[in-house]
């Protein structure tokens, strides 16, 4: 897999607050992020951002097109259970997507 | 083998999938193995690629995730796998349910390949005698495949919902 999901994205200086979730804080919104990977065709990618997202083709295409070029792009963002909902479909799909805290 | 397409649309959320013998076995063959593996453990290096973590900084939390979704997924794919070799029984026909199962079997397929040949965007051009050259060849004969099921399904796609992402 090329894109290391695993490289640091979050400042390394952030403490995450012990308490946990933020997930009612719509200031601080987790996202959700497709990753590049070798293997998914590209129009399979954008079918799937159609499918799950509602999204035009337009914007599906763009989407797949970063994602492509530049190695991730954020798909959807909302609460940590809607992202987690979405890193599902997703995963189901064969994407490989991951959330984090924006 | 590339002459002519498989997957056709016959009208709203109705499809053929029309393949010649050798394809059924090798598809036929390709489930078996599949499942096998799945059933065999998720988190083999084999199959891992069809499991990927939610939290990719956060270990703790993405174990929290894999025990909740695993065993959904698993199911998923299962299910999936089965409705193909049902179809591969069949004469063919399938609805939007199907030719979904279908899209996604294909697709595991060429993920689970695709990472044991640890694949590039570039494909290799090998010589015919190659020991990896049949593995290729199923590879991309997967690809072909499913972008003829992607191009039948996109037809079908419900008008978009959302102008812009999120």
């Amino acid at each position: 897999m090329i894109a290391g999901p695993a490289a640091p994205l979050t400042a390394p200086a952030e403490v995450r607050d012990p308490v946990g979730d933020t997930e009612l804080d719509p200031d601080n919104p987790w996202v959700v992020i497709v990753w590049n990977d070798p293997i998914n065709l590209m129009s399979y990618v954008t079918f799937v951002l159609q499918k799950l997202f509602g999204y035009p083709l337009e914007v599906a295409e763009k989407l797949m097109l970063q994602v492509h070029y530049e190695g991730k792009a954020v798909v959807s963002n909302g609460t940590r259970e809607k992202a987690e909902l979405d890193v599902f479909r997703l995963h189901e799909h064969g994407l490989w997507a991951t959330m984090q805290q924006d | 083998m590339f002459d002519r397409d498989r997957v056709k649309r016959k009208g709203a959320g109705r499809y053929q999938v029309k393949l010649r013998p050798n394809e059924k076995v090798l598809l036929a063959d390709l489930v078996v193995q599949l499942r096998e593996q799945l059933l065999a453990s998720t988190d083999d290096p084999t199959v891992k690629r069809l499991f990927p973590p939610a939290y990719a900084n956060d270990p703790e939390r993405d174990a929290g995730y894999q025990v909740l979704t695993r065993d959904e997924l698993l199911e998923a794919r299962l299910a999936a796998l089965d409705v193909v070799e049902r179809s591969l029984e069949g004469g063919g026909e399938l609805d939007d349910e199907a030719m979904t199962a279908w899209m996604g079997t294909l697709n595991s397929l060429r993920l689970v390949l695709g990472t044991r040949l640890d694949v590039d965007e570039e494909l290799p051009n090998l010589p015919a005698d190659d020991p990896l050259a049949p593995a290729y060849a199923v590879y991309e004969y997967l690809g072909w495949l499913l972008s003829q099921v992607v191009d039948a399904l996109s037809a079908d796609l419900p008008p978009p919902t959302s102008d812009a992402r999120a």
